[in-house]
Formats: structure tokens, C-alpha cells, sequence
């Protein structure tokens, strides 16, 4: 348990398992011994719109959602969800970035250019930034949809909290089929930070 | 052992500590998961019932031969519920009742920003506000204590923030409470004028009751601390407090109606400043300034959407605005949009093409409003779509009806459209009434329904049939398309539109997200020789198809089901069907 609070924001696209996410951190963090919340999104957003999850933790947490400027890490599920939530982030914080490109509305009709180098940007302005193919890793794993996991290796990984931790808590949340595609799915991303 | 739940959880596990036997609602988010996870618990009576309305009268009904029950729905829902509201607000409860409104300050997934704490005082009924998971388990059994003392119903007012938040929560035992013993009591059930009038005194005398019991009840605490600043505050925006002001001095209250007026005398007193921070509207703030006392509140407070912490620090205390990185604003909007393969699209995208005036309805299909495809020109509330053409028709004739449509989800129409449609037969429409029958309730997630012939726990039910409810009604020109034939689809629209009478049009296709819809059996590509890039499949919306801005061609992506609508639109043929 520790006093300072910790602030995790997980952010993507309605469908991309960011509510299973943000579960599976809550968890490590209960494990832990820490007071939580999480605030998540239902509903509309969940239909292809822009989500986020936030995760804080520590002795006492009051407020379930995250000021501006707080977020010790922004996670991201596609490329241009780190730079819509950036605003967020700690000016000394951490962002982790999957490369997975969905194209929102505007780009899909034409009015818009997908801001491919996004990415680029955003890891010029936080130092602390890592570009991951994590779609791609999920895939060699046995499953696309095991992305979110892998991510979930990096951030506890970077955050120095030990694997069995998270082994335990995906294990208490990840169905029993999917299973073990999840476990491997998360060693690959825990040993890439 | 502590463990983590959404509040909507808690108010579930809360009712079943607390006895209830009995639990109904209509989903909407943010309501959604409280009457669903209560049925995941044994030996209790659960149901999605066609509207609030009805949720409210079998609840009502399960109070009165005995029940402890649990009402759940969204703030729009307790409109379609507040003629019941208002009348079982005056015969009291047998069996205690909660009925939970699910407040959304900040608009996540509703028409609008209603503050339901307003009824409370209207319908004369206790409101209480829990601000997290563990509140929400407490209150919710306290306000079963509360419904069966005062003999009232009492509402549990939520906002999204604790319905979707998870916090932790110590759950407890099951207290098994019996049926209260049933007596026929026409005085006090009966809303004749007469009975209704001995009611009303009852219901007066038991605010009066509560008034008192507001003053000394644990559900209002004073955190007192540093004098200078005293919040007012209940719900969730109490943990915005907290965080923004640990060490200001707070007014945390638990049941918002009825106020402790002297307990809030005794705290202004306490304190150098007084402010109230609630979301939307200045329900405590303009009660506590009539009573006399300097308070402020809405002069700097929005009475738009949702507060946080930081927001209060800016506004109270006039810290900074956190920096900003700028990047933001490079960064394309990502509004929600039907999904792959949703049988809605086509309809749309038909609807814009022939130019139709479209009167709207609520559910996923509302997505159809928005570019590109654009089809859609009223939208109010559950069930209005089809009034609304009828409407529309009264006031600029049969020519304007034929180039209008309703169009209306089977959800909604079970949940309100029906006496649309008899409103538009007896009265001599002559409107085209799209019927898209997805067979599920998918915008709050997919909940079954009367048409989808299974109940809240997936148990097979008789199956509403929606056709031939349509007949029933008198609607002679019936029939059934598949939404995904466009040409048909068309067909259909233009012979109804041409027709002079009353038609219905059930789109009928399963929503591509149930997990009976079968796997594709082929594969959709676009043939690069022949794609003129004219963007016609663009216009669909959809995120299977997108165009490569480099070789003007548009492309087939891996999130595609082959569900053939881009193939149909496409004018060259440019887009095939190949083996998987
Ligand atoms: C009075 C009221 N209750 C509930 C809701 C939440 N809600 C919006 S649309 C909808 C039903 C959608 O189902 P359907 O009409 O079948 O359309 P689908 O989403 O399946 O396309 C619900 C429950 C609401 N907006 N208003």
C-alpha cells in the first residue's frame, strides 16, 4: 500500500477491451492492499466511439476520476487515443502506445486525414513513451483480442509490480478458455519493458 | 473479504441483503446492470418489463401483497413511470420500495440532462444519494428500513459516476424479511378522490415525519474542520470535495429531500463561507437560501454536466488550469457508429438516398442521425417517432406523409410506439412505420424483450408477435424484409410511401454483435482493376470498408463481416464476394 495515489488511464476504442483492462489493474491493485477506483464507460461510447478507464489506487482514494495533469500512465489501445487524452498526463508521466490503427468517423468519411504520426509526436513532448505493436504480439499468441493483455504486461512490468500478481488477478478475471492465450499473451508484454 | 463493484452492483447486492424478493425494470444506461445483476441471485422474482411504467405498477403491486422490491430505471424512464409515481407516492407501501433513478450530468448516453432529485420534492417522496459503492449497498438497505417507517416509497437518485464506478465494498448476510401479511385496505390503495384526499394528509404528516428524522439521521454527517470554508454536498460530487478541499469543512448529505433544515442552520452558522456543489440543478441551494442563510453556489457552479475535483479547485479557489500539450486538437473526433454488419446501416443509407423525411426514434439506429449517413430528422424520446409522422402529416397533408417515414426499433416499439401506431390507424394516417426488429435491446447492451421470446435469465417465454400485433391494430399492408436486401428494402419503401393507407415495414435481421449470428461463409474484396474510387461505399459509415487516400481505391479492412451492403452500393461491381 502506499500514500501517494497512482493514476492509470486506459483509453481506445468501444470494443477493444478497455472495461476488462481496467479490471484486471483494479485487481492487482486490491491484491495489494490499496484502497481503489475505477471509473469506466458503458453505453453509447462502447459502440466504436473514443473510451476510457480510470484506474486510481493507494491509501485512500476519494475522487474516481482523474484531473487533468494527474495521470501517472496513459495507456492506449490505438494510435491517436494517447494524444486525444495526453492533456491528462503528468508532465513526467508514462505512455504506452499500441500501434493499432481504427479509423474514427471523420477519417472514414473523408473529412478528415487519420494523423498518422501522431504517435511520433506525442513521444517527442513524453520522454517516457513506448510505441508497441501489441496487436501484432496478440496475434503470434493465438489471439488478436488478447492485445489489451499484452499491454497490461508492459504497464506492470514498467511499474515494477511482480508478474505472479497479475497472473493471479488475470486468472481471476479471464474466462477459462481464453485463459491460457492470455497468460502468454501478457509474459510477452511483461518482458518488453 | 472487501472486494471491487460498480455501484450499480452494490444497490443490487444492498436489495438482496435487504430482502427484496422482488426487483423490475426496463434497462437504460446508466441503470442498466442493477436489475440484472439482482438476477443473478436465487430465489428473487427479477423482470425486464416493457416500460418503466409498468415496471413502477408491478412493482407497485409486489409492495402492496407484501414485497420488499427494488425498481430500477433511467432519469427518462422515470417520466414514463411518474403517472404511477404520483399516485403510489399517495397510497404508500405495504412491502418497502425503492425505486432507483439513474441520473447522467454530462449527457454519457441520454437525450437529456433532467435532475430527478426534482421529483422527490414534486411526488413528495424521501431522496437519498449514496457517492460510492459501499453507500450504495448501505442506503439501499437503510432506504428499505426508511419505504416501510414512513410508508413511502423512496427513491435512490445515482448519477453515471457511481452507477459505473467500482469501489470497494463489504457485503454482508441476507436478512430473509416475510411477506408483510396482505390486507384488502380500499382507503389507503384506492385513489378515489375521496380516499385520495384522506392520502394526502397521510403523505404530508409523514414528510413532516421525515423531516425530523432528517435531522438526526446518520445519512447526514458534518465533517467539520477548517471554519472558513463550508461545503454543502452530497453524491458523488462529495468525493470531488474531498479531494479538491481535505480541509475545508462539509455538510455531507445522504437524504437530499427532505432537507434538515436545522442541521444546516447549525453548520452555516460553523462555518465563514457557505457553498453548495451539486451537479445540474440548485435543488439544495435555493431550498437553504430561502430559509434566509448567505449561500452560494450556481453563481459560479455551471449547471451543466458533470463536476470534478479539479474543476471545484479552479472555480472555488481559482487554482490554475493544468497545462495543456496542444496536441489535442490534431486529433479527429471519434463519435460512436453502428457496427459492422449492423442491419440498421443499409436502412439509412436508403433513407438518405430517397430523400425521406425520417422521424426518428431511440436506440443504436440513432447513430443513423449522424455523418455520413445522415438519414435520420427528429429524435425526442423512446417511442415518439411515430406520433411525430403522424404529426407531421396532420399538419402538411398526405402528400408530405408520402415521403415520410418512422422509423422505430422493436424495442421501443414494445416499450411506447405501440399506441403510436394506434393513434395513427384510428385516426386516419397514412404513415410508413419502419419496424428495425434486431431482436435484442442493443444499445444498453443487448437485454431481451417481449419479441425476443426469452426473459431475463435467458428463460424461454412466449414470444410477442410483433406482426401480428401490427394487424391486431389494423394495419392492413404488413410485411417483412430483410434490411440487408437494399433493392427489396427499396422496393417495399416505394410501394408503403406510394399507398394511401397505414403500412409497416419490419426490417427483421438479428443484430450482428448476438452471438447466433453465423460466422461468414465468404469473403468481401475490392477489385482494384475496377474501383473508380467514387466513395459510394465510403458513405456507408462503416469501419470494414475505408479508402487509401494514395491509389484513390477504397479497401476491405479485417473488422468486416461480409455482410454485402458496400457490394450493393457499389455501382462498378468493384467490390466481390471470395472464398474465406
Ligand atoms: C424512457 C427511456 N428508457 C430507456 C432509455 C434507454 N434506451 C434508449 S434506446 C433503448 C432501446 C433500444 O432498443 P431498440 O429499440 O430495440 O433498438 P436497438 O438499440 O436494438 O437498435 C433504450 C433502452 C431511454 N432513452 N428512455
Amino acid at each position: 500500500m502506499q500514500d501517494k495515489i497512482t493514476n492509470i488511464l486506459i483509453v481506445g476504442v468501444g470494443g477493444q477491451g478497455t472495461l476488462l483492462t481496467s479490471r484486471i489493474i483494479a485487481q492487482v491493485a486490491v491484491q495489494m492492499g490499496n484502497d481503489v477506483k475505477v471509473s469506466e464507460i458503458h453505453g453509447m461510447a462502447q459502440r466504436g466511439g473514443s473510451v476510457v478507464s480510470q484506474v486510481r489506487y493507494g491509501a485512500k482514494v476519494f475522487s474516481p476520476i482523474i484531473s487533468k495533469g494527474e495521470a501517472d500512465i496513459i495507456l492506449a489501445f490505438e494510435k491517436i487515443e494517447a494524444a486525444r487524452w495526453l492533456d491528462y498526463l503528468r508532465p513526467d508521466g508514462m505512455v504506452i502506445i499500441n500501434t493499432e490503427r481504427v479509423n474514427p468517423l471523420p477519417v472514414m468519411s473523408g473529412k478528415m486525414k487519420y494523423p498518422d504520426d501522431i504517435h511520433e509526436k506525442v513521444a517527442a513532448l513524453i520522454p517516457k513513451t513506448t510505441i508497441v505493436d501489441a496487436t501484432d504480439i496478440a496475434v503470434r499468441c493465438g489471439n488478436i483480442r488478447a492485445a489489451n493483455v499484452v499491454l497490461v504486461g508492459m504497464l506492470s512490468s514498467a511499474m515494477g509490480i511482480p508478474a505472479e500478481e497479475v497472473e493471479k488477478a488475470i486468472t481471476a478475471i479471464v474466462p477459462a478458455k481464453a485463459l491460457e492465450v492470455n497468460l502468454k499473451a501478457f509474459r510477452e508484454g511483461y518482458q518488453l519493458m | 473479504m472487501k472486494k471491487l463493484l460498480i455501484g450499480n452492483e452494490a444497490i443490487a447486492r444492498g436489495a438482496y441483503e435487504a430482502g427484496a424478493t422482488v426487483a423490475t425494470a426496463y434497462p437504460g444506461t446508466p441503470s442498466t446492470e442493477i436489475v440484472n445483476s439482482f438476477a443473478q441471485f436465487e430465489d428473487v422474482y427479477a423482470e425486464w418489463s416493457p416500460n418503466e411504467k409498468v415496471a413502477l405498477e408491478v412493482g407497485a403491486g409486489a409492495s402492496i401483497a407484501g414485497a420488499r422490491t427494488l425498481v430500477a430505471m433511467k432519469h427518462v424512464g422515470v417520466n414514463v413511470a411518474a403517472d404511477p409515481l404520483y399516485s403510489f407516492s399517495y397510497t404508500g407501501v405495504n412491502g418497502g420500495l425503492v425505486i432507483v433513478s439513474a441520473d447522467d450530468p454530462g449527457l454519457h448516453s441520454s437525450q437529456n440532462e433532467q435532475d430527478n432529485r426534482g421529483y422527490g420534492r414534486f411526488a413528495k417522496m424521501p431522496v437519498i444519494e449514496p457517492s460510492d459503492s459501499q453507500e450504495a449497498l448501505d442506503y439501499t438497505k437503510l432506504a428499505f428500513d426508511i419505504s416501510e417507517q414512513f410508508d413511502t416509497m423512496v427513491m435512490l437518485r445515482i448519477t453515471m459516476r457511481l452507477a459505473h464506478s467500482q469501489t470497494m465494498v463489504e457485503t454482508g448476510e441476507r436478512q430473509e424479511v416475510p411477506l408483510k401479511p396482505y390486507k384488502k385496505n380500499p382507503q389507503k390503495y384506492v385513489m378515489l378522490p375521496g380516499f385520495a384526499k384522506g392520502r394526502h394528509v397521510e403523505v404530508e404528516k409523514s414528510m413532516l415525519e421525515l423531516q425530523e428524522y432528517a435531522e438526526s439521521t446518520a445519512l447526514n454527517r458534518m465533517e467539520m474542520d477548517d471554519t472558513s470554508l463550508g461545503i454543502i454536498t452530497s453524491g458523488v460530487p462529495y468525493q470531488y470535495v474531498k479531494e479538491a478541499f481535505p480541509h475545508a469543512s462539509i455538510l455531507k448529505l445522504g437524504l437530499v429531500n427532505p432537507l434538515p433544515k436545522e442541521l444546516i442552520k447549525t453548520f452555516a452558522a460553523q462555518v465563514d463561507k457557505l457553498v453548495v456543489v451539486e451537479e445540474l440543478e440548485p435543488v439544495i441551494e435555493e431550498q437553504v437560501r430561502s430559509w434566509g442563510i448567505e449561500v452560494s453556489g450556481k453563481e459560479q457552479l455551471t449547471l451543466l454536466g458533470e463536476y470534478s475535483a479539479e474543476y471545484l479547485a479552479q472555480k472555488l479557489t481559482g487554482s490554475p488550469a493544468p497545462q495543456s500539450f496542444g496536441i489535442e486538437q490534431e486529433v479527429p473526433a471519434r463519435p460512436p457508429l453502428l457496427c459492422a454488419g449492423c442491419p440498421h446501416r443499409g436502412v439509412f443509407h436508403l433513407l438518405r438516398k430517397m430523400r425521406l423525411v425520417v422521424a426518428g426514434d431511440i436506440g443504436c439506429y440513432t447513430l443513423g442521425a449522424i455523418s455520413p449517413l445522415e438519414g435520420m430528422d427528429t429524435c425526442i424520446c423512446m417511442g415518439a417517432s411515430i406520433g411525430t409522422a403522424l404529426g407531421m402529416e396532420k399538419a402538411r397533408g398526405t402528400e408530405f406523409a408520402a415521403k415520410t417515414v418512422a422509423v422505430i426499433g422493436d424495442s421501443t416499439f414494445v416499450h411506447s410506439g405501440i399506441t403510436g401506431l394506434i393513434d395513427v390507424v384510428y385516426n386516419g394516417g397514412t404513415s410508413t412505420i419502419m419496424i428495425l426488429d434486431n431482436d435484442t435491446t442493443a444499445m444498453t447492451g443487448h437485454q431481451d424483450h417481449p419479441a425476443t421470446g426469452l426473459t431475463i435469465r435467458k428463460q424461454p417465454a412466449p414470444k410477442l408477435d410483433i406482426e401480428a400485433l401490427v394487424k391486431a391494430i389494423g394495419v392492413k399492408n404488413v410485411r417483412i424484409v430483410d434490411p440487408l436486401k437494399l433493392d427489396e428494402l427499396e422496393a417495399a419503401l416505394k410501394e408503403e410511401l406510394a399507398r394511401r393507407e397505414p403500412s409497416v415495414i419490419i426490417c427483421k435481421r438479428p443484430c450482428a454483435l448476438l452471438p447466433e449470428v453465423p460466422k461468414p461463409t465468404y469473403r468481401i474484396y475490392v477489385d482494384d482493376e475496377i474501383c473508380t474510387g467514387c466513395k459510394v461505399c465510403i458513405r456507408l459509415g462503416c469501419t470494414g470498408v475505408s479508402f487509401r487516400d494514395e491509389e484513390k481505391k477504397a479497401q476491405i479492412n479485417p473488422g468486416c463481416v461480409a455482410c454485402g451492403l458496400c457490394e450493393q452500393v457499389c455501382k462498378f461491381d468493384a467490390i466481390k464476394q471470395a472464398e474465406v
